[in-house]
């Protein structure tokens, strides 16, 4: 069924359809709106078996569905920005006790200065985190990377966060494609992990680990993610012969010269590089991150040309760090340019503008911020 | 076995004893949330668990948020009758780190049976004051010094605290009194809702006594009305543990190290002085001598 709805509805509907047992959120900005639609299904019983909890704080609302999943439920929160940052620690415990939490991460810049508007920067913080994490491209395929999303976490045990890009996603009405609750019933299974916690067989979830054994859960934490990419795979397949194909852990055009993007921003981008004949990549998943498929499509090209939307203060653009290092030993020159922080636009001349840069030798291999302002209180 | 023997408490350890009278209490009916701390580490080593309840420790401040989640879940897939949700939990992650969480979970009123191990300071990271360690008492965190007369702040109420929710089921409870600490964990799970009780739990190392000790200090602290034993059921006050003839504070106040500085501090005399004023104020306040 067609019909023209927002982000937000989007994902609230896609994740009704996949049952969850509990869901638990907080209110931020440009996330709320999920979780309203979310309320408002259960306030009006649409959402059958399910317990919708409000939280005190995001540190919260993740806490609790580390008990929920921990006894077997399938949860559900959704939060950016602050909200994601304060979950951190929540998240990372989750990660560690292997807990298939789905959350939602609706891109925001991180304070300070204080901004509501879209980057990469607050889920790319938590690249380590033993988090699996996609970023969608639009709202259909955020609607339908929520079901596999589930039963990819739920094979491999580990949180997964779909990141969606802020306002320009959200906000966004489209028609979208929904799915129906018997497709959706036929494609996931049910959760009922054999491990859990219950007093007919007694186990200790949260152990500590002294020195002698600590490094083997964090080297099978960091095997298991490495492993997933296949899990990932197969479900991806699954899903392309059943519904639509989006691609694998990376969706790409070969090319000589290839511009890189993930989120929202890949549609300007797949426009410009259809322009100008040029190869893309989109990354899909950046955590497990593809490498193979990152040396196979660019090692033999001759321009990379990366869009990042956060950077590490004192390095350069994250995407990049990442892409160079997949890169070592190939021959590609690395371009990249840092665009759109909190939220300041990207239309497509600027994209135009970078590549001609490159193309025209106008720039030499390295990063550069584009799109900045003459606003001397800031450059001086 | 609940509690299993093997654990790594140090000899004269209060918290098995509380640990094991609530679970045996329960007949092991039992999730047990416990955030970080003393009975965490003694407990939960990898392939060293004592526990032979299911048993879940994630962060330091997040238990009552864990526990909202089991209780939740549990309602959800129709296994509620596998036993009581119950938090273990020590006095710092239950006042001060974890406090906002534990407010939200009574506001919730979440079906978790709370439980407060107090002794009183962050005794597994060695002593340093907590929002529960009394007035005077000497801390790594606040030390006796020159001027200085160890902690000069009094405790955090949290009997009232939880009482401020409309929490329906709220007791203190002490390791001297056991078979008391079984009566109010039974009659704990009877409410639905949050329950919440606060059992004091003296610390050998912490406070400084020998470790033969435990039960005598945690008797003094009732007797001298320092640590009144209570009980609220709705908010009504339905039992107290009454005193047969109190005990002027200087008896319990000797006997532990974290106090003998008061005996010989300037500002020892008037800091005992506010103490037994505050001991006059519980045994006034809910009524405790004969």
């Amino acid at each position: 069924m067609i019909k023209v709805v927002r982000g937000f509805y989007a994902v609230a509907y896609a994740v009704k359809l996949c049952k969850p047992d509990v869901i638990c959120a907080y209110p931020i900005t440009p996330q709320t709106e999920i979780v309203e639609n979310l309320a408002e299904m259960y306030a009006n019983g649409e959402l059958e078996r399910c317990s919708y909890i409000t939280a005190e704080s995001e540190f919260e609302a993740a806490s609790i569905l580390v008990g929920a999943s921990a006894t077997g439920a399938r949860t559900f929160t959704a939060t950016c920005s602050q909200g994601l940052i304060l979950m951190a620690e929540v998240l990372l415990n989750a990660a560690g006790m292997r807990l298939p939490i789905l959350i939602v991460n609706t891109n925001r810049a991180l304070s300070a200065p204080l901004s509501i508007w879209n980057d990469l920067q607050d889920s790319l913080l938590l690249r380590d985190a033993g988090i699996i994490q996609m970023y969608v491209e639009n709202n259909q395929e955020v609607h339908e990377l929520i079901p596999q999303a589930y039963k990819i976490a739920e094979k491999v045990m580990f949180p997964f966060m779909i990141c969606m890009d802020g306002f320009k996603l959200t906000h966004a009405y489209e028609p979208i494609d929904l799915l129906d609750q018997e497709f959706v019933d036929s494609f996931l299974p049910e959760y009922d992990p054999p491990i859990k916690l219950t007093t007919k067989n007694p186990l200790t979830f949260g152990s500590y680990a002294p020195p002698h054994c600590y490094m083997e859960f964090r080297y099978r934490m960091h095997n298991d993610m490495l492993k997933a990419k296949k899990v990932m795979e197969d479900v991806f397949k699954e899903w392309a012969e059943i519904r639509r194909d989006w691609g694998g852990l990376v969706e790409y055009k070969e090319g000589k010269t290839v511009l890189i993007s993930m989120g929202s921003l890949v549609e300007i981008v797949k426009d410009v590089a259809e322009e100008l004949n040029l190869g893309y990549l989109k990354i899909r998943a950046f955590r497990p991150f593809p490498y193979d498929e990152i040396r196979r499509i660019l090692g033999d090209c001759e321009n990379v040309i990366i869009f990042d939307r956060a950077i590490s203060v004192g390095y350069e653009g994250v995407i990049t760090i990442d892409v160079k290092n997949a890169l070592y030993g190939c021959s590609p020159d690395v371009y990249s340019f840092i665009v759109g922080l909190g939220g300041r636009d990207v239309p497509k001349d600027l994209i135009v503008r970078c590549v001609e840069k490159v193309l025209d030798r106008k720039v030499k291999p390295g990063y550069y911020f584009e799109g900045l302002k003459e606003f001397e209180e800031v450059i001086y | 076995m609940f509690f299993a023997k093997g654990h790594g408490a140090c000899p004269g350890c209060a918290l098995p004893i509380a640990v094991r009278n609530v679970l045996e209490a329960l007949d092991g009916k039992c999730f047990v949330v416990n955030p970080t701390g003393c009975l965490e580490i003694i407990s939960s080593q990898y392939g060293r668990s004592a526990w032979g309840v299911p048993y879940i420790h994630s962060l330091f401040e997040n238990a009552p948020a864990v526990a909202s989640g089991i209780a939740n879940a549990l309602k959800v897939l129709g296994r509620e009758d596998e036993g009581h949700v119950v938090v273990f939990a020590g006095d710092g992650a239950t006042s001060d780190i974890g406090v906002g969480y534990l407010s939200s979970m009574l506001h919730r009123n979440d079906n978790v049976l709370y439980i407060c191990l107090d002794n009183e300071a962050y005794q597994n990271t060695g002593n340093q004051q907590s929002s529960q360690t009394p007035l005077g008492a000497s801390t790594t965190t606040t030390p006796a010094g020159r001027i200085l007369p160890g902690k000069t702040l009094r405790r955090k109420d949290m009997i009232a605290f939880a009482l401020a929710h409309g929490t329906p089921y709220v007791a203190s409870a002490s390791v001297a009194f056991p078979r008391d600490i079984r009566r109010k964990a039974k009659r704990a799970v009877e409410f639905e809702g949050s329950k919440y009780i606060h059992i004091h739990c003296p610390c050998v190392t912490g406070w400084g006594f020998d470790s033969s000790d435990t039960i005598k200090v945690a008797k003094l602290a009732y007797e001298t009305a320092l640590f009144p034993i209570v009980e609220f059921e709705y908010g009504v006050l339905v039992r107290v543990k009454k005193i047969k003839k109190r005990k002027p504070v200087e008896e319990y106040l000797k006997i532990q190290r974290r106090f003998r500085h008061l005996f010989r501090h300037p500002e020892g005399l008037k800091i005992i002085k506010e103490i037994q004023r505050i001991a006059d104020e519980n045994a006034e306040r809910y009524g405790l001598d004969v």
